[in-house]
């Protein structure tokens, strides 16, 4: 289900290193199951700068508007532009097509402090 | 389909554009007894239309009927229950109507001489000095239109007054128990959002607060009694560890409805607070306004309350315009009248034993409310309760029948649902504010309906999931009119996702 090589948050975002200093940012399969059908999403301009553990952005389902909070400090380097038009992607795959923001690291040893695949299962099988 | 089958609240009433037929029309015209101009040569051809495209065209009868048979397919207080939690759905005394209409007041104009409009200033000074009293505040301004613009005009006078000691700050501290407008408002102002969690019991975690609240809080916007429907009862030390960092206290006044009469605001710490006239001062509410949004101060603040202020002259009341720390006006004229004429209507006609009489009882239905459901519906914070409550849908969940379902499901006992899913911190929230209003007889029913869908959920859960089954339409495709909303009727449409 949460692939081996993302780190999660408890806010249930997921991030995948590129290798090359940035990162792709996703919300997880649990986030999207929870909040139902995804009606918009509200993300950053390229060139914001994010801080770890603050408001990124938003995503709005039919039931609630629930805040998405950077996992990693950096610079917003790419949006996934097709969310704006197609927000249902979020429920269908959200650690694939549907990521939301590429961000370039200005602390990438951050990445180790989250959770890995097998604790962030443990965690939402337990809330 | 066979349109006409039942009685038209079940019936489907179409739109006017789809009942036209050419040539009908539903007045006359004396004849023009002055000579004929040409529109577009008097105002200008781009400012004239030579037709409206598909207008329709029916007769008195048809318009009386077709604005007749909507009216009856609404809710309101004036039929039952309206148990909508946060919202203080009381009922508008028609005494409240009945002075509001006085011919002075309906056609004052905002326009009008000072010294023809003695009579109105005097209601607006003496609605100051009642709610000042209420509050145990200072100053209040009438200016703002309704609750979110309150506490925007709240927050504004906070950065004022911080500016004015030589630094706006940085951030306001919200519970995640906050209504929405909170955030929103901060973020508005200019000021980062900073979330602080609730405890098992529903208040804010103090050590958490203490944690958070530093030199660059500008202020905490806290709802007294919260959302969850529960007194912040250590809310003095909650503003001394605001006071101490030389930050300020809002109390959003949401939940007033809950204190009046009984605890004073001002006496518990808040610097700066707005009230909802249209909530808890009655007035009718609901459909988009108009409403209300007075905002009431310590004397530290009052400095920079909207312009103009309302002054005493030689015996006259005045507009002060001469306000130079004041934040500007953040409406046109002076507030909306008529809510404002309303709610000194409801003050007065009540005087202080009486408000205070109107709160016991809607802490006392709540709570019967509480007593009764309690049994059936998941309660998840031990707390005392004041005038609402919220239960969640963890015992129905396990059936597979969530908040909305049951709250939809109560359509079919003929009230109005409880507001459903908020606050977010509880699961599958079902929050609900009986107000004083309703007396043993209608919340019987109320709770008779719950515990009768309680059985449903367990023993025919398919019939609540389907809910409603007596109205005209029933579940409508939330998800699609939310991604692709389709905003304007075109001829020839069918209407999407309408449940026929």
């Amino acid at each position: 289900m949460y692939p081996a090589d993302f780190h999660y948050t408890k806010e249930h975002e997921w991030v995948r290193a590129a290798g090359d200093g940035t990162a792709t940012v996703g919300i997880t399969f649990h986030a999207q199951k929870e909040l139902g059908d995804i009606v918009y999403v509200d993300l950053p301009k390229t060139g914001t700068a994010v801080q770890a553990g603050k408001t990124m952005g938003s995503v709005e389902s039919v039931k609630a508007v629930s805040d998405v909070y950077a996992p990693v400090s950096g610079e917003v380097v790419e949006i996934n532009e097709m969310l704006a038009q197609a927000p249902e992607k979020l429920n269908e795959d959200p650690h694939g097509e549907a990521w939301l923001v590429k961000i370039r690291l200005s602390a990438p040893e951050e990445i180790q402090k989250l959770l890995s695949a097998e604790d962030y299962q443990s965690y939402v099988g337990a809330e | 389909m066979i349109r006409k089958v039942r009685s038209h609240i079940t019936q489907n009433e179409p739109l006017l554009f789809e009942t036209s037929s050419p040539g009908k029309i539903g007045y006359q015209l004396p004849e023009l007894d002055v000579p004929a101009v040409d529109p577009a040569a008097v105002l200008g051809k781009e400012n004239t239309r030579g037709e409206i495209e598909d207008f329709p065209e029916i007769s008195e009868v048809e318009a009386i009927r077709h604005f007749t048979r909507l009216s009856t397919y609404n809710y309101a207080i004036d039929l039952g229950l309206y148990p909508l939690g946060s919202c203080t759905m009381k009922y508008n005394p028609r005494v409240n109507e009945a002075v509001a209409r006085i011919d002075g007041l309906a056609w004052a104009h905002p326009y009008q001489p000072e010294s023809l409009s003695q009579g109105a200033l005097e209601i607006m000074a003496t609605l100051e000095a009642a709610l000042a009293e209420i509050t145990g505040m200072d100053a209040v301004t009438l200016q703002p239109a309704a609750g979110a613009h309150g506490e925007f005009t709240g927050i504004q006078l906070v950065r004022a007054l911080h500016q004015a000691r030589g630094n706006a700050r940085k951030k306001v501290l919200i519970p995640d128990s906050a209504h929405g407008t909170n955030p929103a408002t901060a973020r508005m102002a200019g000021y980062e959002v900073e979330n602080i969690p609730s405890n098992e019991r529903g208040m804010i975690d103090i050590e958490a607060l203490d944690r958070l609240c530093t030199e660059d809080t500008a202020a905490l916007m806290i709802t007294n009694p919260n959302t969850v429907g529960v007194f912040e009862e250590n809310i003095t030390r909650i503003a001394e560890i605001l006071h101490a960092k030389g930050a300020m206290v809002y109390m959003d006044g949401a939940n007033m409805n809950a204190l009046v009469g009984i605890a004073r605001p001002g006496d518990f710490g808040v610097d700066v607070m707005h009230l909802n006239l249209h909530k808890t001062f009655s007035t009718p509410h609901g459909g988009g306004g108009p409403g209300s949004g007075a905002v009431a101060v310590k004397s530290h603040l009052e400095p920079f309350l909207p312009t103009p202020r309302l002054r005493r002259a030689e015996n006259a009341w005045t507009w002060d315009y001469d306000r130079p720390s004041s934040i500007g006006k953040v409406r046109a004229f002076y507030g909306n009248f008529g809510v404002l004429v309303r709610a000194l209507a409801y003050i007065m006609a009540h005087g202080g034993a009486g408000l205070r009489n109107a709160t016991m009882d809607a802490l006392l239905n709540a709570n019967y409310i509480r007593a009764k459901l309690e049994p059936h519906f998941e309660h998840p914070h031990r707390a005392p309760t004041m005038h609402e409550c919220v239960f969640s849908d963890e015992i129905q969940a396990r059936h597979g029948v969530r908040t909305g379902d049951i709250a939809k499901r109560l359509i079919d006992y003929g009230f109005h649902p409880y507001t459903v899913s908020f606050p977010l911190i509880v699961h599958g929230a079902m929050m609900i504010e009986p107000t004083e209003t309703e007396g043993k007889r209608e919340l019987d029913l109320f709770i008779d309906a719950m515990i009768s869908i309680a059985a449903e959920a367990v023993e025919n859960p398919e019939l609540v999931l389907k809910a409603p089954h007596s109205t005209r339409t029933s579940r409508v495709d939330e998800v699609m009119a939310a991604r692709k909303p389709i905003v304007r009727w075109k001829p020839g449409a069918e209407a999407p996702g309408a449940n026929d």
